[in-house]
């Protein structure tokens, strides 16, 4: 097995070949916020939280695409990462409508947890406010687009961890959204097998179960790499 | 030593960040030892907001012309501003108008006083005397710089009471943690 020697915040820390810095860093202990990482299906670099430094270069490089090299030295903390991190979150609240207060994922959000982390108690960014509408066509889900982020950990675990491939992300920049099927009402579209791995995959209150209360959902995200390593390692237990 | 000038102001809120200031409970007695009361909405009858105020409260965000005038009076008036509660820091509830467009005020108020109204439609009308609605509703530091940021809908006493007392000692709060700054 070829590895690769690098460090972390200081840390000394030998990977597989292969395995993104966002590996290195949870071998080595050192915690990265993510949001659209998600155990169990592939990266996709879209919400730019994971960012940290590498010496030698003056980009910034996402953790959890970027391969771990021989001789990385990376730092996860530096200001300039904390003051960026706390800008992205920012624009990631002021470019939806997230009105917590009356949101079914209030108290159990990964985008409120992640405001806390980075220290994000208001937005210097003005609030987009966009018209956006909510789809509740579907038997037992919902989806509320005034809070989606973007992250397409729905479409990622609707294709890859069940084999449905409901969703899809529609239109472009900042009027781009999760559409179901062909555009379709949700409750439309014959592919989708009510599994409810959306649900759970979804780290806000944009994909929710229909008549869950606010403080009853709860994401799970370490669901999609149990069912992804009980498959492949036949390890039915967590 | 003068007794801190203390103030709480109420814009565009639903006044439940106020009804989570009572929820202090004993503390109100302890703060009313170290405070001069000089302008609230629950703590005084008073109906102009005064000079050299040390420490304000603002629930709300800014949707009307009195709200704004509001805003810059006691900006100009005020050592310490503390944006309370979600209304004010991010302009939710009361902002939700925003998502249809840069006119809203129109649509609201046909919404709200005529096609919902059972008899006598029309739009309230005293000019002078009932504010105009601004087009969009804005969080407060969009209008006025703002010095602590306490979000919350609303901030429970705990995180209430975890700001204003290092005020009291003269000392800046530490707005940072899951108790202090996490939204709704
Ligand atoms: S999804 Fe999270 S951040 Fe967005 S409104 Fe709901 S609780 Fe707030
Ligand atoms: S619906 Fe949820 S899981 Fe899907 S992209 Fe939006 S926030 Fe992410
Ligand atoms: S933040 Fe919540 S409790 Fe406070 S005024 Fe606004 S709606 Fe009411
Ligand atoms: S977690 Fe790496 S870009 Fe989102």
């Amino acid at each position: 097995m070829a590895v690769n020697t690098l460090t972390i915040d200081g840390k000394e820390i030998a990977i597989e070949a292969g395995k993104t810095i966002l590996d290195a860093a949870k071998e080595a202990g050192v915690p990265i916020p993510t949001l659209c990482h998600m155990e169990g299906v592939h990266d996709v670099g879209a919400c730019r939280l994971c960012i940290v430094e590498a010496e030698g270069t003056p980009k910034l490089l996402p953790a959890c695409v970027t391969a771990a090299a021989e001789g990385m030295v990376i730092h996860t903390q530096t200001e300039k990462l904390q003051n960026y991190r706390r800008m992205t979150v920012e624009l990631i609240f002021a470019e939806g409508n997230h009105v917590c207060s009356i949101c079914v994922a209030n108290g159990n959000c990964e985008l409120q947890d992640v405001a806390v982390e980075v220290g994000m108690d208001h937005s210097r960014f003005s609030y987009r406010f966009p018209d956006r509408g909510c789809d509740l066509s579907h038997s037992q889900f919902g989806i509320d687009h005034n809070r989606c982020i973007m992250c397409t950990r729905c479409v990622r675990v609707c294709d890859e961890v069940e084999g449905a491939h409901v969703w899809d992300v529609g239109s472009r920049g900042p009027d781009c959204f999760i559409v179901a099927g062909l555009d379709q009402p949700w409750g439309e579209v014959d592919a989708c097998t009510s599994c409810g791995k959306c649900v759970d995959a979804c780290p806000t209150g944009a994909i929710f179960h229909q008549g869950e209360t606010t403080g009853e959902k709860e994401g799970d995200r370490g669901k999609m790499a149990f069912l992804t390593t009980a498959r492949e390692k036949q390890q039915w237990t967590r | 030593m003068d007794k801190i000038k203390f103030a709480t102001v109420w814009l565009a809120g639903c006044s439940g960040c106020h009804m989570s200031f009572l929820d202090l409970d004993e503390f109100l007695i302890d703060l009313a030892g170290l405070v001069d009361v000089v302008f609230s909405p629950v703590g005084t009858d008073l109906k102009e907001y005064p000079e050299g105020v040390d420490v304000c409260l603002v629930e709300g965000a800014i949707a009307n012309e009195e709200n704004l005038e509001l805003a810059l009076e006691i900006r100009r008036k005020t050592k310490t501003l503390i944006s309370f509660g979600d209304c004010a820091v991010t302009a939710n509830v009361p902002a939700m108008r925003n998502m249809m467009g840069n006119k809203t005020a129109e649509p609201v108020l046909e919404r709200g006083y005529i096609e919902l109204a059972d008899e006598n439609p029309h739009f309230p009308n005293a000019p002078g005397i009932v504010p105009e609605l601004l087009d969009r509703v804005l969080p407060v530091h969009e209008v006025i710089p703002i010095d602590i940021f306490m979000p919350g809908c609303p901030p429970s006493a705990d995180r209430i009471r975890a700001t204003l007392e290092p005020l009291l000692q003269g000392k800046t709060p530490e707005m940072v943690g899951r108790e202090m700054i996490k939204f709704g």
